[in-house]
């Protein structure tokens, strides 16, 4: 071992050079590329409808079936800079509206990222809404109806949102937790488009759009996920999304045999009930 | 060294007092103990930990065991043995003396392999070739164990264990080709004609059925084939990947099971079936299962649409019939191997619900479509409850009373270190309330102490309070900020923690409390039980926590009770009190089979910790089955890992002194606690309550 190391340091020799990161806005943000997206049905003309009625939008579905993806797109379409928000358990209204900061003699105000949108008549999404604190409601409420009004009591300001402006909020109703559960009066301000996992022949074009997979190699994928999803409920809570078939296919691409390959973007993903774990990999080597 | 092997006349001794019972003048062990004298020494200890272990189950099984042990034990290695004697048990559990002691009489039927050693076992991988089965699509299917691989199309029989591969793997890789051919006999037609029948017009149905058989898994491997391509080829080099030139029309995929009968036909006399490592049945139950099933699913689509189906506008003429305006398509799409299902109702597509959806999924699978007469049974069905209301409904054959209620849990049998399947029955009942006094008694008893315990309680309730000088959070901390500038003004730094947070109470905590209502509770420990419940539920109504709290008893496995006395969803009412007071000791404590179930009680729950409490006076115990002692330690030991591994946390508080010598081994060596004082019961379980969760 030793001799490896008598040639200098090979610590030092490797010098760290930073990679040109791309910087983001941390906010808003125009799309400039179309991002890929398959319509499975007419959620394309929904939004669009809802977007000029100036009515907010709630995207219903499991996880990884493409609602991030589809409000991204439609910000492109609408030409309209995004602002997502992921919801967390600790987020509150304050988060969302914004707050003072201190800084030298002076106390500051800061919009969040909701008053942010509201300004600038973005679109804003937030992810996962059931996630936050029940206090938001507070502020979505006045906003998503036909007051289209974001108070901002800490600051003294009521905002009128421009009609640019537009409320989204993605949920989960696959959670079986009574906790996670939209209130209705809620979810009865929003125009909801339901989300699913697309049909195979569509689920397969997108694997292969996305990733540049053989048809075969796809049509094999979307079967894996069709068992995986016949175990919901059965040790599963949710089957594999059309998110973890696009990674399996990109390893796959990248020549890691399919077997590894769904183990760990498939099996891994899903569970660690090492039962599961041998089921999910014995879907893999019967669907390839 | 080895050791000496045991004299005949010492292993008479012992076996003389492990069978004793099924012994007599005239049945003696001295054969038994001749024929174990030729075994080396590590044998005979290997038969004698099993007689005992046997022997607890059955003694005539021991005495079996032991009579075809000495042969056994000559050809099979101990792995072996022991996956034989398993086997042998299992059947006993499940179908009784007779066929059990047959396993053990009929060793000879199962001739041990070289590949023995690397058998797998349905027993061990049964967890995951339910979780496979349950990924197939379409109709769910159970499995079970069988010693001939068939299915009635609603379970998959499988044979107890594989051993016909020298490595494991491939082994268990038969129970995954199994699986898939006996899934594929349902889902791609076998059972759209009744093949036994036709097999019975031949002059040898056997052959006829074996020959059917294997034509009908050359047709689902090119069926399986094209989505599920890696089972279709470890088919194929089972049979060693040679295509039988005659045998071709089988591989199109619109083959369907009349192509395989008409090449029985053809090909009766002359076909020499090959020798395969598998050999599926076809059974006559399959026929009949269906059968039952179409006739069931029939009228529960019936009224499964009836209900869908919107109230036809006044105008309309009143006798467009139900089977005219509904529609149905469904069908195997031979591309992607789903069920394709449309349903339109007065000429518009609508998406059913999942029930629905699975229903008709099963429909086609048995007949193929949803055959027209299904739809107009909608119209027979109403015609038939206008003209008589009082009719006995749909289904009427189950009778609920008796399936609604009990369940069927396992035990954990330590010595075999298996599971005894469905061993235990288990009824959940109601406490006869007591219409007395016995609360507010208790609480009068106890004023000071209540008072006291509900101001504990109080200071321990989190609430939401603003926390101040907190680095992040809402608002400015005025005070903070005047002192932090008269700092800034003297020369120091402007100090960072100049915020408001607004802290918010996540007591988010569901408890579950069984109670020991066995017979030993008699007298004073009751009483005892019973007030510190009153205390407690006083206690915890202040905290708000969700709770519950059940009884247990039991008296046999048949006799598992499990009592109620308040649900997770019920409010601290006059009810819940007069059934705490009308607690009454029962019979023995068979806790393993109250704490699965209770386990799964709280499991609903949805809390961020889950806290399975028992309140206990002694061991697990219980009237017959050798429950007590070590085994019934093992089993409750094993339903708390059960409960464990799902996230529960469960506690023990005991009066008994003695719990130091297993409660470690149950609970862990903290989760548990000695209340060495009965009459401080009452007092204590809400403090150690305040503790465990502060």
């Amino acid at each position: 071992m030793t001799e490896h190391f008598t040639d200098g340091n090979p610590i030092m020799a490797t010098k760290i050079s930073p990679l040109p990161a791309k910087a983001l806005q941390t906010e808003a943000r125009f799309i400039e590329t179309e991002p890929y997206y398959e319509a499975a049905g007419n959620e394309i003309a929904l939004f669009e409808a809802a977007y000029a009625s100036q009515l907010p939008v709630l995207l219903k579905g499991p996880t990884g079936c493409g609602k991030t993806r589809f409000i991204e797109h439609m910000a492109w379409r609408l030409k309209r800079p995004l602002i997502t928000v992921s919801c967390h358990d600790d987020l509150t209204a304050a988060d969302l509206v914004g707050r003072y900061l201190i800084t030298g003699n002076e106390t500051v105000w800061v919009d969040g990222p909701l008053a942010h949108a509201v300004r600038s008549g973005a679109i804003c999404y937030l992810d996962e809404v059931v996630e936050a604190r029940r206090d938001t409601t507070v502020v979505i409420h006045p906003l998503a109806d036909d007051r289209r009004m974001l108070p901002m009591e800490k600051h003294g300001e009521l905002l009128q949102a421009p009609p640019e402006f537009l409320l989204a909020m993605s949920y989960n109703p696959g959670y079986q937790s009574v906790l996670k559960e939209l209130k209705h009066s809620t979810r009865q301000r929003f125009v909801a488009i339901e989300f699913q996992y697309p049909a195979s022949a569509l689920e397969e074009k997108i694997i292969r759009t996305e990733t540049g997979a053989d048809s075969a190699t796809a049509a094999a994928l979307v079967r894996l996920a069709q068992m995986t999803r016949n175990l919901k409920g059965s040790g599963l809570d949710e089957g594999a999304s059309t998110r973890l078939l696009v990674h399996a296919a990109k390893l796959i691409a990248r020549g890691i045999t399919p077997a590894a390959a769904c183990h760990g973007a498939i099996a891994e993903a899903l569970s660690d009930d090492p039962e599961m774990l041998q089921a999910i990999d014995e879907f893999a080597s019967s669907v390839f | 060294m080895t050791a000496l092997p045991l004299t005949a006349r010492l292993l008479r001794e012992k076996l003389d007092y492990l069978l004793g019972p099924v012994l007599s003048s005239r049945r003696t062990a001295a054969t038994l103990a001749e024929q174990m004298a030729t075994l080396d020494r590590s044998q005979q200890d290997l038969v004698l930990h099993w007689v005992e272990v046997i022997a607890h189950s059955n003694y005539e099984m021991a005495y079996q065991f032991v009579a075809a042990a000495p042969v056994a034990l000559k050809k099979l290695d101990t792995g072996a043995a022991e996956a034989w004697i398993i086997r042998a048990m299992d059947v006993y559990d499940r179908e009784g003396l007779h066929r059990g002691s047959e396993v053990f009489r009929t060793i000879d039927a199962h001739p041990p392999s070289a590949a023995d050693h690397a058998a797998a076992t349905f027993e061990e991988n049964a967890q995951v070739l339910a979780l496979f089965a349950c990924g197939l699509s379409g109709r769910r299917l159970q499995l079970d164990v069988s010693d001939e691989p068939h299915t009635d199309t609603e379970t998959l029989y499988l044979p107890p264990r594989t051993a016909v591969f020298d490595n494991a793997a491939a082994n268990f890789n038969l129970y995954k080709v199994l699986i898939t051919l006996l899934w594929a006999q349902g889902r791609f037609g076998t059972f759209h004609v009744d093949v036994v029948a036709a097999c019975a017009n031949y002059a040898d149905p056997q052959r006829a059925a074996a020959l059917l058989s294997h034509f009908e898994n050359l047709r689902l491997e090119s069926r399986i084939g094209s989505t599920l391509p890696g089972i279709a080829r470890d088919l194929a080099r089972l049979r060693g990947n040679h295509d039988d030139p005659r045998l071709i029309t089988l591989q199109s995929p619109d083959a369907v099971v009349q192509d395989s009968l008409a090449l029985l036909a053809d090909h009766y006399d002359t076909f020499e079936l090959p020798v395969l490592p598998y050999r599926i049945a076809l059974r006559p139950e399959a026929a009949a299962t269906r059968a039952a099933r179409m006739q069931r699913e029939r009228s529960e689509l019936a009224e499964a649409l009836a209900q869908m189906l919107p109230e036809q506008p006044d105008d309309r003429k009143p006798e467009a019939a139900a089977a005219d305006r509904i529609d149905i398509r469904a069908g195997l799409s031979a591309a992607t191997g789903n069920m394709d299902i449309e349903v339109r109702i007065d000429g518009t597509s609508v998406s059913p619900p999942a029930a629905i959806t699975q229903l008709i999924e099963s429909i086609a699978q048995d007949a193929g479509e949803i055959p027209d007469d299904y739809l107009q049974a909608i119209d027979q069905r109403s015609n038939h409850q206008s003209g008589d209301e009082t009719g006995p409904a749909d289904g009427g054959d189950i009778s609920p009373d008796e399936k609604g209620v009990s369940h069927l849990y396992d035990e954990w049998d330590y010595k075999r270190r298996h599971y005894r399947r469905d061993w235990c029955v288990l009824r959940e009942l109601d406490v006869t309330a007591a219409n007395d006094d016995f609360v507010a008694e208790t609480l009068a008893r106890y004023r000071p102490q209540v008072a006291q315990l509900k101001r504990t309680f109080e200071m321990l309730r989190d609430e939401d309070r603003l926390l101040k000088r907190q680095a992040t959070g809402d608002d400015i901390d005025f005070d903070a900020l005047v002192a932090g500038y008269a700092d800034l003004e003297s020369g120091m730094e402007l100090p960072d923690r100049l915020l408001i947070r607004r802290h918010k109470a996540e007591r988010d905590l569901a408890a579950l409390f069984m109670v020991d209502m066995s017979g030993s509770t008699k007298g004073w420990i009751n009483d005892a039980e019973r007030e510190a419940l009153v205390m407690l539920c006083e206690a915890l109504e202040v905290l708000g926590d969700r709770y519950a709290i059940y009884g247990f008893s039991g008296l046999t496995r048949q006799r598992c009770e499990i009592f109620r006395i308040k649900r997770f969803d019920e409010p601290y009412s006059e009810d819940v009190k007069q059934r705490i007071a009308g607690i009454t000791p029962q019979d023995y404590t068979r806790m393993g089979a109250a704490i699965r179930h209770l386990t799964k009680l709280l499991n609903n729950v949805d809390a961020r910790t889950r806290l399975l409490i028992s309140l206990s006076d002694g061991k697990p115990d219980d009237y017959s089955d050798h429950y007590r002692g070590e085994y019934g330690i093992e089993d409750t030991r094993q339903a708390l890992i059960e409960a464990h591994r799902t996230g529960i946390k469960p506690f023990c508080i005991t009066i008994d002194h003695e719990a130091r010598d297993y409660l470690p081994h149950l609970y862990g060596p903290v989760n548990w606690t000695l209340v060495d004082n009965v009459e401080r019961l009452p007092l204590k379980v809400a403090d150690i309550y305040r503790r465990l969760t502060a």
